[in-house]
């Protein structure tokens, strides 16, 4: 005998959960369709620049150099990054008199001569600039790409083996690398261009290159100090990010842990005092990070201790929270015994309820520093502090991509090993 | 007994004939190490202090009478124009609306992408179990960089716009989100898996009947908590980018004085959003892992 309300009662609840399944994918749907049109996606495709995703990834993993003419004195310099402090004389330029070939590879080659400049592009034909009473001319086969660019003023030609520019004033040809060249060393150290064999040599057992300073000292000064990537201030940034999340986290956890007591119910027997602290801790976590950053930087300006006490105000109202609901899970019985032998509050609290929570409260601060770091990454952008000021800085000139992907990887690094490094921490509190 | 207490090398022994005294004597010497620690931590503490405050531009003693002074200069002009204030906030309401919605979006977004990638790497689970550290390795890599960070090289390459947030956010939840996600697709029960495999169910119907009833709860839970943070995130992103409610206190807050009583109105609804997010999902999640519990 089938028990008949039940069938019914199974049979709806299988009609619920098929409507379930379907009408929820269907509201997601509607809802990212709503938002699809009230962002205009559309219209972010129309107004993508390309050509910056196409600069900043070239920047990425390629350096470039520029031959420079100056048009006025007829002056060349080859430099990378087209700065003259690291300039240098490639093989692939040759000057004679007035006339300077670059050869791009790939049978592209640019000519500098008096009247103008000449760009052999194989597969198209030869672009030839003229200057002539302050006008610049274009000669090239019609009819032209769009891969040139031409005004009365510029002339800009982009092909995959490199940039040619010419303006009045200048006439300039880029070509890429693959690498970051200077990254180790610039030109004006004597360990610029060594490999890795012989600088170990060099740092253990070769003779001193300068007889005033052990090799070592030398190399990590020279590497430090190196005045395209900045090393040691970039390392220094780093550190100071961690020193902010360190500070806020810590000292967080510390202001939260007595106050928490106040806000545990079985902690605090008087509800005033009980509600109050949590509705303290709720305004201080509604208030948000930011809000609090922007109150901090008015009174203690921007830097590194604004920074440590934004995360250190957020994070305590967090602690607060989690911590006084790990004092109201404790079991009760080891108070119970520890107030069987006369111990008063903080005696009890010491012996009974600490060693209860700590291993979870320090699990729990470990995992909020490790967020930490990446928010104090953020909040450094905002106080001015740490590498996150370097990073913003480096995206709003907009120049220099190859920094910017120096500072993501150092930023990835930075959060994976202390991710790792809290993780091990807390595998081993947990087991004791 | 002895080897289990002390260790297995030999050396000096705790004397046994008296307990009390090798018991205290073990205790002193937890108590110094103990001790010992602390100091180095609070010393710590101290230093990185004092140097953070060499670093900085004003002191921490010469700050402190002036943190009052920025909200007590907001308030009173926020007071002394609070005709204007429920206007303002009216005002704003649109802004505030693009800060959820972006949130919203990136949540959803990632939460999808969370989804596929915890599936493909969980254990048992996974189609392609060869891969399954490349996945993880990805959510990793995802999870690691800051969301404004990865806003800001998308806005420079797209312009700016909602666009590049949600993109950024997205990213960054759906790192955070694979690893929560995965961890508990890993405790889920695969009977029925086997029971729907035994069936000939294919991996999408395996998954969906198998699992996803299963996980459904947590998942859940996981999403709002990481709304409730993904807001935050859109909030700050307008402040250092651009777009929403954070754009706009920005551009109260350079004004500065004159404008406080935007401030003060974007403020009060940054502050009430986010306190009723915080307690709506507070209200959810309970009643979703509770009901978890239940069956």
């Amino acid at each position: 005998m089938v028990d008949a309300p039940l069938i019914t009662s199974i049979f709806t609840s299988f009609q619920r959960r098929k409507w379930f399944a379907i009408a929820i994918p269907v509201i997601i749907f509607a809802y990212l369709f709503y938002a699809a049109a009230s962002f205009d996606v559309l219209g972010v495709a129309a107004r993508a620049r390309m050509d910056n995703a196409q600069n900043l990834l070239s920047d990425f993993w390629s350096y470039k150099v520029n031959v420079i003419r100056d048009n006025r004195n007829g002056k060349i310099i080859s430099a990378i990054d087209a700065d003259a402090r690291y300039s240098y004389a490639p093989d692939w330029v040759k000057t004679e008199g007035e006339v300077t070939q670059i050869d791009l590879g790939d049978g592209h080659v640019v000519t500098y001569d008096a009247q103008g400049a000449h760009y052999v592009v194989p597969g198209y034909g030869t672009i030839s600039v003229i200057a002539s009473n302050g006008k610049i001319v274009l000669d090239a086969p019609q009819p032209l790409p769009e891969w040139i660019s031409v005004s009365d003023t510029r002339v800009g030609v982009t092909t995959p083996a490199g940039r040619f520019i010419y303006t009045k004033s200048k006439v300039e040809t880029q070509r890429f690398f693959a690498g970051w060249e200077l990254f180790f060393f610039t030109f004006d150290s004597p360990f610029y261009g060594k490999s890795i064999g012989q600088l170990t040599a060099l740092a253990l057992w070769d003779a001193r290159l300068d007889p005033a300073l052990p090799n070592w000292e030398a190399i990590s000064h020279d590497f430090l100090t190196n005045s395209l990537w900045h090393h040691g201030d970039v390392l220094w940034a780093v550190f100071e990010t961690l020193l902010m999340a360190f500070l806020g986290t810590f000292c967080a956890a510390l202001i939260a842990l007595p106050l928490s007591f106040l806000a545990a119910s079985n902690m605090m027997p008087w509800l005033l005092p009980r509600f109050g602290m949590r509705r303290v801790f709720d305004f201080i976590r509604g208030l948000d990070a930011l809000i609090w950053t922007l109150i901090l930087v008015r009174a203690f300006g921007p830097g590194p201790m604004t920074g440590a006490l934004a995360i250190l105000m957020t994070d305590t109202g967090l602690f607060g929270k989690i911590f006084s609901e790990a004092l109201e899970n404790i079991d009760e019985k080891q108070v119970e015994g520890i107030r069987s032998t006369g111990a008063n509050a903080i005696q009890r609290a010491r012996f009974g309820v600490l060693p209860q929570v700590l291993p979870i409260l320090m699990s729990q601060v470990l995992y909020n520093f490790e967020s930490n770091t990446r928010s104090a990454t953020v909040i450094g952008a905002i106080v001015g502090g740490g590498i996150g000021l370097l990073l913003t800085q480096a995206i709003q000139t907009q120049k220099d991509w190859e920094d910017v992907a120096y500072y993501l990887i150092l930023i990835v690094v930075m959060v994976i090993v202390i991710d790792w490094l809290s993780g091990l921490i807390r595998r081993k509190l947990i087991k004791g | 007994m002895v080897d289990l207490a002390f260790g297995p090398e030999p050396g000096k022994r705790p004397d046994l004939s008296d307990p009390r005294h090798a018991y205290l004597r073990m205790v002193r010497q937890k108590r110094i190490y103990g001790a010992v620690l602390l100091i180095l931590f609070f010393v710590l503490l101290a230093a990185g202090f004092h140097l953070a405050e060499t670093r900085n531009a004003g002191d921490f003693l010469n700050g402190l009478p002036m943190l009052g002074a920025f909200p007590s200069e907001v308030l009173t002009e926020g007071w002394a124009k609070r005709a204007n204030v429920p206007g303002l906030a009216l005002h704003f309401v649109p802004s505030l609306i693009e800060t959820l919605n972006i949130a919203a979006v990136s949540t959803l977004l990632g939460g999808l992408c969370a989804a596929l990638l915890a599936l493909l790497s969980t254990r048992g689970l996974a189609p392609f179990p060869r891969l399954i550290p490349v996945f993880r390795r990805t959510m990793d890599a995802l999870r690691a960089l800051p969301d404004v960070v990865i806003a800001l090289v998308l806005i420079y390459v797209m312009g700016g716009g909602p666009i590049p947030a949600v993109m950024a956010i997205s990213i960054h939840t759906t790192g955070a989100l694979g690893k929560l996600f995965s961890e508990a697709s890993e405790n889920a029960d695969l009977k029925p898996v086997e029971g729907l495999e035994s069936t000939g169910a294919r991996w999408g119907q395996r998954i969906w009947l198998g699992i996803v009833p299963q996980v459904a709860p947590n998942w859940a839970s996981y999403l709002l908590m990481r709304f409730e943070i993904n807001v935050r995130a859109s909030a700050i992103l307008g402040f250092v980018g651009q777009g929403g409610i954070g754009a706009d206190l920005k551009v109260a807050m350079q004004w500065g004085q004159g404008k406080y009583d935007q401030v003060v109105a974007i403020f009060l609804i940054l502050f009430l959003t986010i306190v009723v997010i915080d307690r709506g999902s507070d209200w959810l999640r309970t009643r979703l892992t509770k009901g978890a519990h239940h069956g």
